[in-house]
């Protein structure tokens, strides 16, 4: 099975993937080996069903919004290419390309792009503002019923009016990299892909 | 004409003769005549060149890269903090609250890296496919990085194609036929003795005769451990499951009573040929969903030490072999002594795990039959009893990890039944509370729940 997989990926692609993402050759071909174990309708494509099948997965209380990041808006399908181009946002940032930043397109790993993907997880309507109302059932889903309603609330409200500048109750982007200036981003979004 | 026909039959005679001669009389009484031995010698020495080869040409090709990747098959590395550990390292960099709850926005990374690592890799999912090899074993299975190599390499293929489907296959039919014969005829005659001792021991000498032929219709070479510790009448042998073979593999070295569903066809008649002779338990199928049934039968059948070991896979499903996954507790609450076997299988030879998903059992069996050997180490535990204030789920547990610790398998808590069904929501629940916790403090959670 491994060598049908191989064989159904042409090197063409493999080089485009490469540069879109930065994986390797061989990591492409592994992850390509997963997608395709991870694809039991065997189209070529993974749905949400596919992702909800890994039962680590579906343990993860944030499971279903990180699944949601694999599908761009009104898409209930995502390619090998769509695939990687997400996992891409948890490579390791290298010493390399931390220096060329100022290049044209910024690599998919880069500190902002994790943020982003951090960011979208809050922000279920994609209007690139996380509401309270958001904050609130992401926190729900973390904690389930662990937690009431009042005392949920009151940290919503503390983590907006932390976060706000501009008073508008909601947190933007931009107040979003703010509050998290100190994190070490990089390393704690990051995945150690061997090889 | 004629003289075709005269050709043919003589041929067929000498086929006959040979396979009687030399792999069934043998098998019958236990002996080996060294054939198989050679024949393992000869076929590691040509996977060993092979590997070889394979490693020349990929070092030709400057790809040392991806063969020293093959030598592991895992894609990333995880760290194996606690939540508690890696929730607190990412909170330290901001303000602490003290009242109304802790929770930082940074909280998230650590779920969203969770579960794109599980996307990646998880430790569920990849059990119930056929492990990856660590080299190309010549048949037609491969690795994702092994094609096409060497004309030498292929040539050796090629052959390996011609021996492996135009002799040993037709030889390994051949047997297994005779074998199931044998046991159908064999059993039913065995049946009609009256119940004496006499009638005990021809249907085990019997049993033990018929695993042995259709073992050698695998050229199954089992190597037995700990002999000592093997599993004694009025007790219950569990052991790690990888395919229907598990049984010919146990049953060559000693009789079992089976437990399991009556099935229709073939199977029905070699189950129903079996049981006149030996009590196995056979369950219809709507008795199997009477669990109160299935135990008081079994207890049954335990507590008469006259009766043979019953025989339980206890993961209820086939597993890779490279892992051992949770134990139903069911046949750990009848009661008696446990006897626990770990089988291990060589996959460099063939692979013996049945993905029922994906192959019926004809076509696993043609696998089977067309791989070049099946090669498996047994080990015999020593016995275990409950002990006290254990309850069964702990007690299928320290089981579990006995033979997980004894095959070289990852334990595993996972249930195998996810195979096809769904995990169940007090995982995630339980995820929750522990997260909750972290958010409110360990004693304030328990107010938390009263609330609701």
């Amino acid at each position: 099975m491994g060598s049908r997989a191989s064989s159904l990926l042409r090197e063409e692609d493999i080089e485009e993937i490469k540069k879109e993402t930065g994986f390797s050759h061989s990591q492409i071909t592994r992850l390509y080996s997963r997608f395709h174990s991870l694809d039991k309708g065997e189209n070529g494509a993974l749905s949400r069903e596919d992702f909800q099948r890994i039962p680590e997965l579906a343990i993860n209380p944030l499971g279903d919004r990180i699944i949601n990041a694999f599908f761009p808006e009104g898409e209930d399908q995502v390619n090998f290419r769509g695939f990687m181009r997400t996992l891409a946002h948890f490579r390791p940032v290298e010493d390399n390309e931390k220096n060329k930043h100022l290049d044209a397109s910024e690599p998919l790993n880069s500190r902002s792009n994790k943020l982003l993907f951090a960011f979208r997880l809050y922000d279920l309507d994609r209007d690139d503002k996380i509401s309270r109302d958001e904050l609130l059932q992401v926190l729900r889903m973390m904690v389930g019923v662990n937690i009431s309603d009042e005392q949920l609330g009151s940290i919503a409200d503390r983590t907006i009016q932390e976060a706000d500048t501009n008073g508008d109750m909601c947190i933007s982007f931009s107040e979003f990299i703010k509050v998290l200036e100190k994190v070490d981003v990089e390393q704690k979004m990051s995945i150690r892909f061997l090889h | 004409m004629e003289d075709f026909w005269g050709v043919a039959i003589s041929v067929l005679r000498m086929w006959f003769s040979l396979v009687v001669g030399l792999i069934m009389l043998p098998a019958m009484f236990g002996v080996s005549l060294g054939i198989t031995e050679s024949y393992m010698k000869v076929l590691i020495k040509t996977l060993k060149w092979a590997t070889m080869r394979i490693q020349r040409g990929a070092q030709e090709q400057q790809e040392q890269q991806t063969l020293k990747a093959s030598a592991s098959n895992e894609i990333i590395q995880r760290d194996e903090g606690s939540m508690e550990q890696e929730i607190g390292e990412l909170r330290r960099s901001q303000p602490k609250h003290q009242e109304g709850g802790d929770f930082a926005l940074s909280d998230v990374f650590y779920f969203s890296r969770k579960g794109i690592e599980t996307i990646v890799e998880d430790e569920v999912t990849q059990r119930f496919t056929s492990e990856e090899l660590v080299s190309w074993n010549l048949l037609t299975r491969t690795n994702l990085n092994f094609y096409y190599i060497s004309l030498r390499l292929t040539i050796l293929w090629g052959v390996g194609v011609v021996v492996r489907y135009c002799i040993l296959l037709p030889l390994r039919i051949t047997l297994t036929c005779i074998g199931l014969t044998w046991l159908v005829i064999g059993t039913t005659l065995v049946g009609f003795l009256p119940n004496i001792r006499v009638k005990n021991w021809l249907s085990e000498l019997v049993h033990v005769m018929c695993y042995r032929i259709c073992a050698r219709g695998l050229s199954a070479v089992i190597h037995y451990h700990n002999k000592e510790n093997r599993p004694k009448r009025g007790g219950i042998c569990v052991a790690n499951h990888t395919s229907p073979i598990d049984i010919v593999i146990l049953a060559n070295d000693g009789c079992y009573a089976m437990v399991g569903q009556v099935h229709g066809g073939l199977m029905g008649v070699i189950q129903r040929a079996m049981v006149r002779s030996c009590p196995h338990i056979w369950f219809e199928r709507a008795e199997m969903k009477d669990r109160h049934l299935v135990t008081q039968r079994l207890k049954d059948h335990v507590n008469d030490k006259t009766k043979l070991p019953i025989l339980i896979f206890p993961e209820g499903t086939c597993i890779n072999n490279t892992s051992v996954m949770m134990f139903k507790k069911g046949s750990f609450e009848i009661g008696g002594t446990i006897y626990p076997v770990a089988i291990k299988y060589d996959p460099q030879f063939g692979d013996a795990f049945w993905n029922s998903s994906k192959y019926n059992m004809v076509s696993y069996l043609l696998r089977m039959m067309t791989s070049w050997a099946i090669m498996c180490n047994v080990w015999y535990l020593p016995s275990m009893t409950q002990e006290d204030g254990e309850d069964a789920v702990q007690f299928a547990n320290r089981v579990k990890s006995a033979i997980a610790r004894q095959g070289g398998l990852v334990d595993l808590s996972w249930d195998g039944g996810l195979k096809r069904g769904k995990v169940k929501e007090t995982l995630k629940e339980q995820q929750q509370k522990q997260y909750s916790s972290m958010v409110v403090g360990e004693d304030s959670s328990g107010s938390g729940d009263a609330s609701d």
